[in-house]
């Protein structure tokens, strides 16, 4: 594993996961340090989700460790997972908000709702507002999930999944099922929140061109935009791994430079995708 | 070992140990008080007319069969005692239990179960809150104190049932019919026929969530899951019935 000196935020040792019987994850082991940005690419039913979903402790390996923030969660209980999960923000595969309430209380729920997080009362609106600001959803706030297109509702996930700021976020196929325009602007979200908030970020995708710009693009704060992060003493292309899974195994781990490099079928698909 | 002995066992388990979960959080912060009026509200309010309406006509019905057999010995004149007992110590608890079973089982089967196969049940976990805690404990002391009241209510209605048809139908004497029915009821009638609302209540309610807690699959999955918490919850009813009137039976049996 890769140790310059710094912090693991997520380790993953020798993880089984299965159900009835069928195993999704298979010894799988790697390691995401403070400020990385990690692309998990594979195909459907590879075993993405399942991921994710154990590194938040809402699946528990058959058998293996899972460390967050250098802590051994495998065998906590829920009550103690809620105060480690408080410092990870996960948008999940369809969004996940809650349908029966509105925007504003969606994005308020971890601030109301997670003990470990002291936020006063008083600054909850405040916050809830800067967080959909942050995605451009300034006007929806007392609309319900349901009233909002599928690219809004992705977009209003991610402000509940930042409001409360946390060191580590997780998004599961954030760009899946939205076109390539609106797609363009969630990773550019994506992007600006690791950027701005040096968060460290585990992004699940179909699309390889997602990695690519999480790769070699960096927010700009003067212009908004995304520019290319070459030079000018900006590397995240070094900060940014990528993984490849097939069937619960770990068939690929490196950097773009590798991937590209590879000459393995499954994995020449997913670069091909780019279409250049 | 048959798999379909192993899954039953292990769901068998699995429905003990929510049960367990649902009960411990009844006793632990934080208390979801609005969700509990809520449902109380959905469950009570929403399905008080169907408990009224099931409940005259079971009266009704029941008094229109009885006064004939009854004419035969001529007993006409305790038609009222036949339909009160028959109301409160079996036929209340179990209709108005099956009526709740039909709409709130699966109204939270389907309301829990398309949380789970969007997600939203993960969220939740992920957010800080126990989905039992805010889902299924609510449900539960909601249905336990609703469900007793709805039962007592048909009882009434039953009675008043009996009491519409003894007049206009059977011509029968309507003081009479009262003074039969309220003489037949000892505690013991009473106790029965608070206890089983009591006990169906948490088939009900926690058939309901058990089923929505474990779908899979979709939408198609939730429309599964409302089925077979109907399904299941419905037969519970029967055999509890069956159960719990034993009980009380061989009480009296080895009382007297
Ligand atoms: N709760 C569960 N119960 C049973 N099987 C599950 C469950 N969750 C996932 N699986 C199985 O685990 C495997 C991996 O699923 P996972 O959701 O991680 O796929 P994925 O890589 O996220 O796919 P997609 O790209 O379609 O989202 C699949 O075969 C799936 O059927
Ligand atoms: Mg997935």
């Amino acid at each position: 594993m890769p140790s310059n000196g710094a912090k693991s935020i997520l380790r993953f040792e020798h993880v089984h996961v299965s159900f009835d019987g069928v195993p999704a994850l298979e010894d799988l082991s790697f390691e995401v340090c403070e400020g990385e940005a990690r692309i998990i690419l594979g195909a459907a039913a590879s075993g993405k989700t399942v991921l994710l979903k154990t590194a938040l402790g809402l699946v528990r390996p058959d058998s293996g460790s899972v460390y967050l923030f250098g802590e051994n969660i495998t065998r906590l209980t829920e009550h103690q997972l809620f105060d480690i999960r408080s410092r990870i923000g996960m948008l999940f595969q369809e969004g996940a908000l809650f349908d029966s309430l509105t925007i504003e209380e969606n994005v308020a729920y971890p601030l109301m709702n997670q003990k470990a997080i002291h936020c006063p009362a008083g600054e909850v609106a405040g916050r809830v507002k800067e967080a959909l600001h942050f995605v451009e959803l300034d006007q929806t706030l007392a609309r319900f999930p349901s009233e909002l297109s599928g690219g809004m509702r992705r977009r209003a996930a991610i402000a509940r999944a930042v409001v409360s700021e946390p060191p580590l976020l997780l998004y599961d196929s954030p760009t899946a099922g939205l076109d390539p325009i609106t797609a363009h602007t969630i990773v550019a979200l994506i992007i600006k929140e690791r950027d701005v908030s040096d968060t460290t970020t585990l992004i699940v995708t179909h699309r390889y061109q997602d990695g690519n710009l999480v790769a070699n693009f960096r927010y700009n704060p003067d212009n908004g935009q995304l520019v290319p992060a070459r030079g000018n003493g900006h590397q995240p292309q070094q900060r940014t791994k990528f993984m490849v899974l097939r069937e619960g195994k770990l068939l690929f781990e490196g950097t773009q430079a590798e991937l590209e490099a590879s000459g393995d079928p499954y994995i020449s698909k997913f670069r091909r995708q780019t279409g250049g | 070992m048959p798999s379909v002995i192993v899954s039953v066992i292990l769901a068998v388990q699995e429905f003990y140990v929510l049960t367990g979960r649902a009960l411990r959080n009844v006793f632990r912060e934080p208390h979801y008080t609005d969700d509990i009026i809520l449902q109380m509200d959905s469950i009570g309010v929403g399905s008080l007319l169907i408990v009224i309406l099931t409940g005259f006509f079971s009266g009704a019905v029941m008094t229109l069969q009885l006064a004939r057999a009854l004419a035969r010995w001529g007993q006409q004149g305790q038609v009222g005692t036949a339909v009160s007992l028959t109301l409160v110590r079996e036929l209340g608890p179990a209709l108005t239990a099956l009526m709740v079973a039909g709409r709130n089982s699966s109204g939270m089967a389907s309301e829990i179960g398309s949380m789970k196969v969007t997600e939203q049940i993960d969220a939740m976990r992920a957010l800080g809150t126990d989905p039992i805690q805010k889902l299924v404990t609510p449900r539960l002391i909601a249905t336990c104190v609703v469900l007793p009241l709805l039962t007592v209510i048909a009882d009434f209605v039953g009675m008043f049932g009996g009491y519409v048809v003894a007049v206009l139908l059977v011509d029968l004497n309507g003081r009479r019919y009262w003074t039969t029915v309220w003489q037949a009821l000892g505690w013991d009638d009473f106790a029965q026929g608070l206890l089983k609302p009591f006990v169906f209540a948490f088939v009900v309610a926690l058939v309901g969530c058990y089923y929505g807690l474990r779908a899979t699959g979709g939408t198609q999955g939730v429309g599964r899951a409302t089925t077979q918490a109907v399904v299941l919850a419905s037969v519970l009813i029967f055999v509890l019935t069956f159960f719990l009137t034993r009980i009380f039976t061989s009480q009296l049996v080895s009382s007297s």
